[in-house]
């Protein structure tokens, strides 16, 4: 962005991005409509035509893309006193990879879906949230202000809301929905007063001037910057699920699981790393929120792994994990590893959606069931399934030469030049990841088959619209790592390269933090061994444990030791919220309807009334009829009348 | 068009002496001639908003149409003066807007009304009449007597088509309304003494022809003679006029409400005493904590289409009062109370919001989340921002149409089940899916959800009374970010209430009287949610629409204020 945004240049362009968004939206439109009425076929290639369209339109504004960012200037939207905010679209290199990962990813999800959700009533439906959401978060990414990307960011909080809350019949998966909501919007306000706080510093909301003049500012942590960015990140902790504002997430997997592989693991939750990134200048310009991002995401990443230890729900394991990784990207960011955050993000991306596709083909084998005590054997039944979620495992634990690997290991590296301590931590959550992982691999694959005779008799393979996004994706998670090569490789860092100019203003405003202070090759081969070896050593653990030695995690009614019981039960986290928030917040309103309004307003009021009353009914006595009285009594009024008047004079 | 304005008013008024003369039976035919009344009352307003010319600059009200009504000559004291004076301007024309949708509105959904049919309509009429007089006034005598006349339909549509307690919430409303207006009433008259028409006065004292435009400089030169005191006693020409009354220059010197004569009682001005006096009188009609508790009883008792009426339009008028009278005829009071009135803003946003998650009853709920969301129009009007004059009356206007589809909302559960108690329903989503599928865009509006109408109007106020620090001085940030809360809670009680009666195995509770079957809409609810829906939509998406129109004279309004302070 060192160059100033143009307009589009052709209206090719400027039509190209209305599509993109509109497409899905149209979607929505048309299958929300009609999803009682349209046969299945039709939703279906309604809802992953359209997603597909954006995508491929998005391939052309990528390969036309000539590093030059431009604006799609569609009309003003809110124009008051001195507010201007127009409702245009940017392009640059960070919103065209946002852009196709997720229409690519998307897409890949919404044939799955065609699959998964084909003997589901609400079918229609299903298809108008997933495209309402396609297009909520095209608007995140292709907003050119922060009021734009806040109307993304609370849209995809709805269809979040929506789908979770999918299959409404069932009451615990409609308190997730509520719950993840709610969490998010207390980020969101955050988010909002940020905005505020941005407009009232730099006088607009639009990025290309809110960059340009923090561009000019060289001085570091200005108490300003520094509130704004920590009111934009407890926005990015509501979203992507940071402590302490994560324990919407796990419960987000009561949604249909296509959902849990697009929104939950793929696309939304990662917007805060995308708002992170394109904040990317103020955040530079306050390493205080960078310590603190990194603080808090280490300690995600550290505290949901432990969780992830001891969970027996397939999705909920991978739920834990996501947090997890998101902490990871957020700890990259703390320490300014933006690229590589970023390329986190993608190859999280994959191998996430992957696993949870993956999950979902077992779940569908399974009819419905989700405890990985009940599973065991199944890679006789589901090759495919098996294979695919085997790379994607591979790839979570940061195996060569899978994508895992290389995203994961530039990061730790760049941990590692920041702080040893913090590189430590990241290692161990490695380790427990490949571990975690692992454990749920062989407890589902291997072993024999722990279900009842009923669900062995179900088993099968999943159908075709199934099994191709698995291989698309398993595909993705083997070879998407190396668009970024470690520096010993290869001086050719596709990504980095790619990024490099939406730096442009941070790296003017503080040229001393984006000074490299490359590795040398043997701290960094030393750094790939140490990773590659902790995993190895995780699996290994892993697998005398559940395979040699054959061990299932305990029933739910045994007895666990207090440090087993405490991890399992998530540190009774959500018990600690509710009765230090949810509960009082209710008793206080409950208090104060019933005390303040009931028992101190309306007494007041009525008693008006019935002092009047009361008063009508005394002063009847003064109607005496004695006329010296009612002389009295006027020559008192007249007196005081004029006392009255003196005073108000 | 020039008599536009009057036709908006009298239109329903004149229906309802149609209707009064109609034979008591003929049902169909008073339905239909209220109907008509008012479908052309809302062709006239959308043809008023698209003539309405924002590019006009100074206090631009237009279609205007002044007469002299009662002049009485009180000798020494000078003329009293009330004319009939009806304009448009960028403040009342969205007020205007809204009254001509919503009556139509209105009227479809009291077509099921089935007791007194002809008392019902010709109050009904009667009503909206008044409440489109209250919006066009610019004449404060002309304003109060359509504020009063509001009251008495209101009073017997409670009172005798109300539900069980309905007595006891007419004459809450009643009393409570009655109070409010005596405080206007008194500043009414204060003012009234107070201030001069010096176009008028001028003719009076031969300094200008009668019967022509008296010219800027004649005014001036009016305004300096009684100013300096050469013009008194006789000739001075009394007036009503509001726009007169937001100049400082037409007060009588030496007159109880002139700036200048800072007369005081108990050490405060009497001009500040008579803002609290004006905010009070309009505060109750908003109605702002802790003078609300008339709103709950009222819209409990009241059927559903008074419902839609009080929350759309009987409140707007509250607010719409301290837009056209008390913040331009007190800027300097409202300036002083700045910080006072965002508090009680916020302590409405909080508190309306908090009583509405421990509410049982959804109609309640929706009561006090009204009180809430009303409370956003002071924090915004309180900033005396640009961006938060502007919300709060955009927040007028969005709530207008939202709360409409709220009350409808709760009426179409009551039709059907004769209960509004949220624990008795469960599951609604499956029996009612497209009525549901309406309920969840009306609770999302109504928490703030970018897309619709409510978040533009929150987004400006909130914007607005953050920023209010730095630009106008009048309200610490703290305000709003206490503020920010009430989207929050909006957001639990709205998801709550949702998912206990819509979500979940689908119930009803089998003691409700005739096993309700809770059918999906028929056409003639969708003809009234689903136009609202598109409306909250359609201005959430382009509030250019609105806001073009409307703020150059808001931010005219504002200037004056923030110049007179």
């Amino acid at each position: 962005m060192q160059t100033d945004l143009l307009p589009a240049t052709n209206s090719d362009m400027a039509l190209f991005c209305l599509l993109i968004p509109l497409l899905p939206l149209l979607g929505f439109l048309i299958n929300g409509l009609g999803n009682r009425v349209l046969p299945k076929s039709l939703i279906s290639l309604i809802g992953c035509g359209s997603v597909l369209a954006a995508f491929i339109i998005s391939l052309i504004l990528f390969f036309q893309f000539d590093g030059r960012p431009y604006v799609v200037d569609l009309f003003d939207w809110i124009n008051v006193g001195s507010l201007r905010i127009p409702f245009s679209f940017m392009i640059d290199q960070l919103s065209l990879i946002m852009l196709l990962l997720v229409t690519g990813v998307g897409f890949v999800i919404h044939v799955y879906s065609a699959g998964y959700m084909s003997h589901d009533a609400g079918f229609g439906k299903f298809f108008a949230f997933l495209n309402l959401f396609i297009f909520s978060m095209l608007l995140l990414v292709l907003g050119s202000n922060y009021v734009m990307m806040f109307i993304g960011w609370e849209g995809v909080g709805l269809c979040s809301y929506l789908l979770i809350g999918f299959w409404n019949k069932v009451t615990p998966y409609n308190n997730a929905a509520k719950k993840a909501f709610i969490v998010n919007r207390i980020g969101d306000l955050g988010f909002l007063l940020g905005i505020f706080l941005l407009f009232i510093t730099f006088g607009s909301v639009t990025f290309a001037d809110i960059f340009q003049q923090a561009g000019q500012l060289h001085d570091v942590n200005q108490p300003v910057i520094v509130a704004i960015t920590m009111l934009l990140f407890v926005g990015a902790m509501g979203k992507s699920a940071q402590l302490p504002l994560y324990t919407w997430l796990p419960d987000a997997m009561a949604g249909p699981t296509p959902v849990s592989a697009l929104i939950h693991a793929a696309t939304m939750v990662t917007a805060g790393i995308y708002m992170v990134i394109r904040s990317n200048v103020l955040y530079t310009l306050a390493p205080a929120t960078l310590d603190f991002i990194a603080i808090i995401g280490l300690a995600t990443a550290v505290f949901a792994a432990t969780i992830g230890l001891f969970q027996n729900d397939i999705k909920k394991v991978l739920a834990y994990s996501t947090v997890s990784q998101l902490g990871y990207m957020f700890l990259a960011l703390g320490v300014m590893a933006y690229t590589s955050s970023m390329f986190h993000v993608l190859t999280h991306a994959f191998f996430k959606a992957l696993l949870f596709l993956g999950a979902g083909s077992v779940i569908h084998a399974m009819s419905g069931e989700q405890d990985i005590r009940s599973m065991g054997g199944l890679r006789k039944y589901l090759p495919v399934t098996f294979i695919t979620f085997l790379i994607g495992t591979l790839a979570i634990s940061g195996i060569p030469p899978f994508a895992g690997f290389f995203s994961k290991d530039e990061l730790l590296a760049q941990v590692y030049e920041h702080s040893k301590i913090m590189w430590a931590f990241g290692l161990l959550t490695s380790f427990m990841t490949a571990f975690y992982m692992f454990r749920l691999l062989f407890l589902t694959f291997f072993g024999t088959f722990r279900g009842t005779d009923k669900q062995r008799h179900h088993l099968h393979e999943s159908p075709a619209s199934m099994t191709i996004p698995l291989i698309i994706l398993a595909i993705l998670s083997t070879v998407g790592g190396f668009m970024g090569l470690p520096a010993v490789f290869s001086e050719n860092h596709i990504l980095s390269n790619f990024l490099s100019p939406i730096f442009g203003y941070a790296r003017q405003a503080v040229p001393s933090a984006f000074e490299a202070a490359h590795l040398d090759h043997a701290t960094e081969y030393m750094l790939m061994a140490i990773s590659v070896a902790v995993a190895v050593v995780a699996i290994i653990l892993a697998y005398v444990i559940y395979v040699s030695k054959k061990s299932v995690p305990a029933d739910e009614r045994t007895e666990l030791s207090p440090l087993h019981k405490l991890v399992y039960n998530k540190y009774y986290i959500d018990e600690i919220y509710n009765a230090l928030i949810v509960r009082p917040l209710m008793w206080l309103s409950t208090g104060l309807y019933r005390f303040v309004e009931k028992g101190l307003v309306d007494p007041i009021v009525n008693g008006f009334g019935k002092g009047v009353i009361l008063g009508g009914r005394n002063l009847r006595f003064l109607q005496t009829g004695a006329i010296g009285f009612y002389l009295f009594a006027m020559v008192l009024s007249i007196a005081l009348i004029l006392f009255l008047n003196f005073i108000i004079r | 068009m020039d008599y536009i304005l009057s036709s908006l008013i009298f239109i329903p008024l004149l229906a309802v002496l149609i209707i009064l003369c109609l034979p008591k039976h003929f049902t169909q035919g008073i339905k239909l001639v209220a109907l008509l009344a008012t479908s052309l009352q809302l062709i006239l307003s959308v043809w008023l908003y698209s003539a309405f010319d924002a590019s006009a600059t100074v206090q631009g009200y237009q279609f205007v149409q002044q007469l002299n009504w009662i002049s009485l000559n009180l000798q020494s004291l000078g003329l009293l003066q009330i004319q009939y004076f009806v304009g448009v301007d960028g403040i009342s024309l969205s007020m205007v807007l809204l009254t001509g949708l919503i009556s139509v509105i209105g009227i479809i959904s009291s077509w099921t009304i089935s007791k007194n049919i002809k008392g019902y309509f010709a109050l009904y009429l009667l009503l909206v009449g008044s409440v489109m007089g209250c919006f066009l006034a610019l004449d404060f005598f002309l304003f109060y007597l359509f504020f009063e006349f509001m009251l008495l339909p209101m009073y017997f549509l409670i009172g005798i088509w109300g539900g069980p307690r309905r007595e006891y919430a007419a004459i809450k409303f009643f009393i409570y309304t009655l109070i409010g207006s005596l405080l206007i009433l008194i500043v009414m008259i204060g003012l009234y003494t107070s201030a001069f028409d010096p176009a008028a006065t001028a003719v009076r004292a031969n300094l200008a022809p009668a019967g022509q435009v008296v010219s800027a400089e004649v005014v001036a030169e009016v305004q300096r003679q009684v100013a300096a005191g050469t013009l008194t006693g006789a000739s001075i020409v009394h007036t009503f006029s509001i726009p007169d009354m937001q100049q400082a220059a037409n007060f009588i010197p030496g007159s109880i409400l002139n700036i200048l004569s800072e007369k005081q009682l108990w050490d405060i001005p009497v001009r500040y005493l008579a803002f609290l006096l004006l905010f009070i009188g309009f505060a109750i009609k908003l109605p702002v904590v802790p003078v609300h508790t008339w709103l709950p009883d009222a819209h409990v008792e009241a059927p559903t289409p008074i419902s839609v009426l009080l929350a759309s339009l009987l409140l707007k008028v509250g607010g719409y009062g301290l837009f056209r009278i008390v913040y331009p005829v007190f800027p300097e009071a409202a300036a002083y109370y700045a910080y006072f009135v965002g508090l009680v803003g916020v302590l409405s946003i909080i508190y309306g919001a908090m009583c509405a998650l421990a509410m049982a009853d959804l109609k309640k709920l929706i009561a006090y989340s009204s009180v809430s969301h009303m409370g956003f129009v002071l924090l915004g009007l309180a900033s005396l921002t640009s961006e938060g004059t502007n919300g709060a009356m955009y927040q007028m206007f969005s709530h207008g149409l939202i709360s409409a589809m709220l009350f409808i909302i709760t009426g179409v559960i009551y039709d059907r089940s004769g209960s509004r108690m949220i624990d008795n329903f469960r599951g609604l989503a499956f029996s009612m899916p497209a009525f549901t599928a309406l309920v969840v865009v009306a609770f999302f509006a109504s928490l703030g959800l970018p897309g619709f109408s409510g978040f533009i109007a929150e987004l400006l106020v909130l914007l607005g009374a953050f920023s209010s620090s730095a630009v106008s001085g009048m309200l610490p940030r703290w305000l709003a970010i206490v503020a920010t809360g009430g989207l929050l809670l909006g957001a639990a009680y709205y998801l709550w209430a949702l998912q206990r009666m819509f979500f979940g195995k689908h119930w009803v509770h089998p003691e409700l009287k005739g096993e309700p079957v809770m059918t999906d809409l028929t056409k003639r609810e969708y003809l009234m949610l689903v136009p609202l829906a598109i409306l909250v939509l359609i201005f959430g998406l382009f509030p250019s629409l609105l806001l073009n129109k409307i703020s150059p004279d808001i931010n005219y309004f504002l200037q004056s204020v923030l110049q007179n302070r």
